[in-house]
């Protein structure tokens, strides 16, 4: 089975954003990168555009919170390149309290309703999004369910006596 | 539900003379199988553009497993695509043991291949049926529904359970298949293709259900790939990427099937698909039992893991050690190692990923789940644009859009 | 289909059969009930095996399903009822017409079940009243069918006066419908 030359990916990575690229771990169950935010959209363009490369297919797209960490919020990122067989996931880390990306669906539509969805769990913002709104969750929701300070249970009901539960 | 409405569009004098018409279709509509919302902008019969929202059943999966432990997460993949839950259940299941590194016996394997392709099978019907009925065919549905039932007599003799079956263990399966199950395993093997290909002659050269579903909610390979579709619905495009292949997991490697791919992904073509999968699924299972027959080792349903795999009851009772193993296990006490690990498997509807973050506690500590038809339902207002309002209804059903799924 | 329990009380002589209006009405509403599903997710799967070849719910004479709400007698809330989805539910009770009966089917219509989360309404009763509960997750079809045949009997013994009653009023204004 074919795969990919990580060598040379590596090396043609650090080649084009040199400092940007943080880290690297060939180890995991696949090729990992840890990106800076501003080089987060190039890394990704760069990876789907290069003819060798071949990235093409965006597999998945989520959020990801360590509270303990001084950079929380993160953004993970899956791509596919299919007649290669290879698959990569990028990383990208942020310390700010509004976390701000810039957009993926100039490249993907697909990464519109994944966008969408990380709004909704993380409060993410995506810059240059068509239509960034709440998609699981209503609108009127407070507060953004899949932080790790967000309480799981609904924080209102009045019928539960955790006397009686151990809680 | 309906009613008219100007068009506020300045630009386009021919359209402000027209009355589009809002429609409003869900969340409760009955042709839609699901909740689905999607307010549709007419131009009298044609649909000038749609407008899904979704979130109707939103039951925060990934918020709940971070407070599961790992073998309780089994019972929320149940629900996640409640029409194959088995192959949730063993996606989730592999995806741990690659992560802990668990070495799964050969014949668990083979045994996990049989479950799967009956679950691709049951997922299959209950979409292709669907699409009879969407279609006006109410009679493929009924008949057809007598051999899901089957399946599911079949999932009861090895689980207990019919629908969220919560089917195996970390580390294999909580019992071998008992007689009564290959019994109905081998009956359903050779009298459930009349009962397929009865089906097949009522719908696939049927010229009422062609002219229906011909060029019905097409989608071009590029634009396919574009929305990231996976499983039938990339297949009926012309992309043959299978999971089963690509990424072979539970020996699929060992199996011969052929990917189905259709042309035009149009309804018709992701009918067929499904329709030339369960054939397929046929041929693997028959090759399952064939390779299970050749193998020595006829007794083992699970690795030898005594830390992920509960012991069996009178052991519980009898020794100390089983005793602590079963403790540990069912407190969640057992270490997984720190790390990350992504693994896919081709689910009823495309590629099922699960992406687990583990910081080596009790839970996981970020599950993220690929969750197929999400990803390829946005594609849906594109895909009916300009066709019929019927037609719609007909896209929607073949693209096999869980609601469970859908919304997490 | 009558059973010997089936049999209205009565006078009954040769060719006829004296008994009170509510009995003779109660009989033929609840051989001919049109329900409604509102199914939202997997316990709507083992609904649609309810309705199919082998379960078959139109033995009850439930097989008429009404898609309108305004023609239902029967809500049938079938899967996990989000958040989101209150206020629709809601909706489509209000627009049904008297008399109305309602199962919630599942442990997730019924109490919330296993996603006790922030996006899930913790059963429908916090909404809509319910007449029959079916436990599962989901049910068995025959559990549904027996769910069905309670409100069979319920609708069977019920006073035709019921739905004008101050009690009825009084439910109705607790849950704020009017």
């Amino acid at each position: 089975m074919p795969t990919l030359n990580i060598e040379l990916l590596e090396s043609k990575l650090k080649e084009n954003f040199n400092e940007n690229i943080l880290s690297s771990d060939k180890d995991g169950d696949m090729f990992t990168i840890v990106v800076t935010k501003e080089s987060y959209h190039d890394v990704v363009r760069f990876l789907k555009e290069d003819a060798y490369f071949n990235f093409h297919y965006l597999t998945t797209l989520c959020g990801l919170h360590y509270p303990d960490s001084p950079f929380p919020f993160g953004l993970m990122v899956q791509l596919h390149n299919m007649p290669e067989n290879s698959r990569i996931r990028i990383k990208a880390f942020t310390g700010d309290n509004e976390p701000t990306f810039k957009t993926l669906t100039d490249l993907w539509p697909a990464a519109n309703w994944m966008e969408r969805e990380t709004y909704d769990f993380f409060g993410f913002k995506f810059t240059g999004h068509p239509d960034l709104r709440r998609i699981l969750n209503m609108d009127s929701l407070e507060g953004w369910p899949m932080r790790k300070e967000y309480p799981l249970e609904d924080p209102f009901r009045k019928d539960k006596d955790d006397k009686m539960f151990g809680r | 539900m309906t009613k008219n409405q100007q068009v506020t569009n300045p630009t386009n004098t021919a359209l402000q003379e027209k009355d589009y018409t809002i429609l409003n279709l869900g969340p409760t509509h009955p042709a839609t199988h699901g909740i689905f919302q999607n307010v549709m902008k007419m131009e009298g019969e044609l649909i000038v553009s749609a407008e899904p929202t979704i979130g109707y059943i939103h039951r925060a999966f990934e918020k709940l497993a971070e407070r599961r432990p790992f073998y309780q997460i089994t019972t929320i993949t149940d629900r996640m695509n409640y029409c194959s839950s088995p192959i949730n259940n063993m996606g989730w299941h592999m995806t741990v043991e690659k992560l802990a590194g668990i070495e799964i016996p050969k014949r668990v394997q083979y045994l996990r291949v049989i479950i799967m392709e009956l679950a691709r099978i049951s997922d299959h019907i209950i979409c292709n049926s669907v699409i009879g009925v969407d279609s006006g065919a109410m009679t493929g549905f009924l008949y057809i529904f007598q051999w899901r039932e089957f399946i599911y007599e079949i999932y009861e003799e090895l689980c207990g359970a019919r629908l969220t079956t919560n089917i195996g263990r970390i580390g294999g399966l909580e019992r071998d298949f008992n007689e009564k199950a290959w019994e109905k395993i081998h009956y359903f093997l050779k009298e459930f293709p009349a009962g397929l290909k009865e089906f097949e002659n009522l719908l696939v050269r049927n010229r009422i259900f062609m002219d229906r579903t011909i060029k019905c909610g097409p989608i071009s390979a590029e634009r396919a790939m574009a929305y990231s579709f996976s499983g039938p619905n990339l297949r009926a495009a012309g992309v043959d990427y299978d999971v089963r292949v690509m990424n072979p997991y539970s020996s699929y490697e060992e199996f011969n099937f052929t990917i189905p791919i259709g042309t035009n992904g149009d309804t018709y073509d992701r009918f067929m698909v499904r329709q030339r999968e369960m054939w397929e699924s046929l041929s693997i299972i028959q090759q399952a039992i064939d390779k299970l027959n050749a193998l020595e080792d006829k007794t083992s349903f699970h690795g030898n893991v005594p830390e992920f795999f509960l012991p069996p009851k009178e052991e519980v009772y009898n020794s100390m050690e089983a005793l602590i193993w079963h403790f540990k296990i069912v407190m969640g006490e057992t270490t997984i190692p720190k790390g990350e690990v992504y693994h896919c498997v081709e689910g009823g509807n495309g590629e099922l990923g699960f992406y687990l973050v583990s910081d080596g506690g009790r839970t996981p500590y970020r599950l993220h789940f690929r969750r197929p038809c999400y990803i390829y339902y946005q594609a849906y207002p594109e895909m009916v644009k300009g066709s019929m309002l019927s037609d719609a209804i007909l896209t929607m059903s073949s693209m096999n859009v869980i609601a469970g799924e859908l919304d997490s | 289909m009558t059973k010997e329990g089936d049999r209205l009380e009565g006078f009954e002589g040769p060719g006829f059969l004296a008994t009170s209006l509510d009995k003779a009405v109660g009989m033929a509403r609840k051989n001919s009930i049109w329900p409604l599903p509102f199914a939202t997710s997997c316990c709507g799967i083992e609904f649609m095996a309810t309705m199919a070849s082998t379960y078959d719910l139109g033995r009850f004479g439930a097989e008429r399903l009404s898609f309108s709400p305004r023609q239902a007698d029967l809500l049938m809330v079938m899967g996990t009822i989000a958040k989101k989805m209150g206020p629709v539910l809601r909706q489509v009770y209000e627009q049904m017409a008297e008399p109305k009966w309602v199962i919630a089917v599942g442990a997730c219509a019924s109490t919330g079940g296993i996603f006790d989360t922030y996006s899930v309404l913790q059963g429908i009763d916090r909404i809509i009243p319910v007449d029959v509960y079916v436990p599962g997750c989901p049910p068995r079809p025959e559990q549904i069918l027996d769910g069905v045949m309670k409100i069979q009997e319920l609708i069977q013994n019920e006073s035709l006066r019921r739905r004008n009653s101050a009690e009825y009023q009084d439910l109705l204004a607790s849950y704020g419908i009017e």
